[in-house]
């Protein structure tokens, strides 16, 4: 695929990761979703790979040689969903029936649930395998492309995380990168508190990969790191993106209780007052008639 | 049937550019004709089941037919949950294989013993789940996943079974192959057992009791047509299975045939594993006879049976 994802300056990339912030609140606030710190975390990372590291195309979900991108953090899904939705995959007022009764987005992502999603995620550790099968699946037959996943520090803890970094670095598959959301905090508390996790670059350079570590916010720095995949080493890459769970609003900001908790009306609108976004009605009650099916996805592309 | 199985891959993948095998570091020398013809389409993917099975899944997401291969509570087990989300779900042409089933690595104890693997995989949706009964039928079987939409799994046994088919059969998922004809009783055999299947059929020749022998090679999706067949033509139906009696074959049937209206005036029986580990040594020979899974065994319980059922037996 000779596409290229469209790479706007950074001002505009800082406003569209506003603005899918802010559609994240709201969909956790009408669907009564947990989970918003998880997909406040890494919106940065995924408006920088969204625009300007992925070679996609939204016209074409299915092309084959298309880089494939795994949100292996799958209770993040509403950050996906908000994201394909602003990139084009789909028609945003989708996002309205977001976990509505017969809906298509669930608080978990399906394989092409929705255009552009690449796997069915939800049960951590999955993804990085998933990469490395599609990975040799390009190296076997073609055409060439590169997988990204994301993964939360907590999801480190699963052992087919480590399973795959060893398969991934004795065969020098160097066509993945791995972010790790480094938001320090898990369900039920700090990650490495839980589980040695500390220093976590160091284990995965240990495992024979090329681990950066950079700011998960610094839009500049995470385009940077993601476009540079091959990175010249020969070794598959992971990117530990050190991030503030609920980050953008400033009262989640590093507050576990938003593993979970729900936002109200009114801290929806506060939310949205710091994220420079007009006030707007709030996508609950009053929601617009569904919207047509979409057509269903072929699932898999040869 | 391990074997039959590294040939068949072998062969069919000169063909078919998306065969690709994953080992889960065994199979010493078993695939070297496979790696010397096609280097680039196998990985062993070492003491690593989950990430194997996983990686299995992202091939197939991206149109290739791969193959995992590994002893089969590993590849089964251990890994049922990248099974159920990773192949199930994505409903992907995954094929799982798992060697030494049943209890044909039984002297390797109960950690390599495999009596639970088709209850695990036939309660997942989208999965087909086969048993070939000797060589030919694992060579169909392999050729047959081929065709299919998404999962399976292959269950072997180990090697040098003896053939229960003369030549190779003709072999379709989900329809039963008759092995012998018989009119009095029949018995449905699930792949390692088929052979002792046929071995108690001719000593309920001895004893004046004809009994037919179906190879169920298809454990799911049942072949409903074959058992309304059978429960209407049999006065006993039997099956046998190197399983747990909790969620095989015999389970499914009697499950079938628990819904069916009219119900049928044919019996069931069923001779599986008990519901325990099985904590000795021994071999694969002293367990089938432990548990009652020898043609000796089957024999008298269903002359018993049908002696009970039917008055008929001569004995």
């Amino acid at each position: 695929m000779d596409h290229r994802s469209p790479s706007p300056p950074l001002d505009e990339l800082a406003a569209l990761a506003r603005k899918i912030r802010g559609r994240v609140v709201e969909m956790s606030h009408a669907a009564k979703t947990p989970h918003l710190g998880s997909a406040l975390s890494c919106v940065d990372i995924l408006v920088a790979a969204y625009w300007g590291a992925l070679r996609i195309d939204p016209a074409q979900p299915l092309d084959a040689g298309r880089d494939r991108f795994l949100l292996s953090k799958g209770h993040a899904a509403t950050a996906l969903y908000a994201t394909l939705a602003c990139r084009g995959f789909f028609d945003p007022q989708l996002l309205d029936r977001f976990n509505c009764d017969g809906g298509t987005l669930a608080e978990h992502p399906s394989l092409q649930c929705v255009p552009g999603v690449e796997a069915a995620t939800g049960s951590l550790g999955h993804g990085l395998p998933l990469a490395l099968g599609m990975a040799l699946a390009q190296r076997i037959r073609g055409p060439r492309f590169r997988s990204f996943v994301l993964m939360s520090d907590g999801e480190c803890e699963e052992g087919t995380v480590w399973e795959a970094a060893l398969f991934a670095a004795a065969q020098r598959i160097d066509s993945v990168l791995a972010v790790v959301d480094y938001n320090k905090w898990q369900a039920t508390g700090r990650s490495n508190e839980i589980m040695a996790l500390c220093p976590l670059a160091e284990k995965w350079r240990a495992f024979g990969w090329s681990a950066h570590e950079l700011d998960g916010h610094d839009l500049g720095a995470l385009r940077s790191a993601l476009t540079a995949l091959p990175d010249g080493s020969g070794k598959p890459v992971a990117l530990i993106a050190h991030t503030v769970k609920g980050k953008g609003i400033s009262f989640m900001e590093d507050d576990n209780n938003w593993h979970y908790r729900i936002p109200t009306g009114d801290e929806v609108q506060a939310a949205r007052r710091e994220l420079g976004l007009a006030d707007a009605p709030l996508a609950t009650s009053q929601l617009p008639s569904p919207p047509a099916p979409l057509p269903k996805g072929e699932g898999t592309s040869p | 049937m391990r074997n039959a199985f590294a040939a068949a891959v072998t062969e069919l993948a000169a063909t078919d550019p998306r065969i690709v095998v994953l080992s889960g570091d065994i199979g010493n020398r078993l695939f070297d004709a496979f790696r010397a013809k096609f280097p680039d389409r196998f990985y062993n993917c070492g003491v690593a089941e989950a990430n194997m099975t996983g990686m299995a899944a992202g091939m197939a997401l991206c149109g290739l037919r791969p193959f995992t291969y590994t002893i089969t509570p590993f590849g089964t087990t251990r890994v049922l949950e990248q099974i159920r989300v990773d192949i199930c779900y994505h409903n992907v042409p995954a094929t799982i294989v798992g060697t030494g089933s049943g209890l044909s690595y039984a002297s390797l104890g109960p950690t390599h013993h495999s009596l639970e693997d088709v209850a695990f995989l036939r309660c997942l949706p989208n999965m087909t789940v086969l048993c070939p009964a000797d060589a030919a039928e694992v060579h169909a079987a392999v050729a047959a996943v081929l065709t299919l939409p998404g999962p399976a799994y292959i269950r072997l046994g180990k090697k040098g079974e003896p053939p229960v088919h003369r030549q190779r059969p003709a072999f379709v998922i989900g329809r039963g192959i008759t092995v012998r004809p018989g009119s009095d009783v029949c018995l449905l055999g699930l792949g390692t057992m088929v052979a002792t299947a046929v071995e108690a059929a001719a000593l309920l020749q001895e004893r004046g009791v004809s009994a037919q022998v179906v190879s169920v090679h298809t454990a799911k999706p049942l072949d409903e047509d074959l058992l309304r067949e059978c429960f209407a033509r049999f006065a006993l139906v039997a099956v046998v299975e190197e399983h747990s009696r909790i969620g095989g074959l015999g389970a499914a049937v009697a499950q079938w045939l628990a819904a069916q209206n009219p119900y049928p005036p044919a019996r069931l029986l069923g001779f599986a594993a008990p519901d325990v580990f099985l904590h000795e040594s021994g071999s694969q020979g002293y367990f089938r006879k432990s548990v009652g899974l020898t043609a000796d065994a089957i024999a008298a319980e269903v002359l018993r049976a049908y002696g009970q059922g039917s008055g008929q037996a001569r004995s």
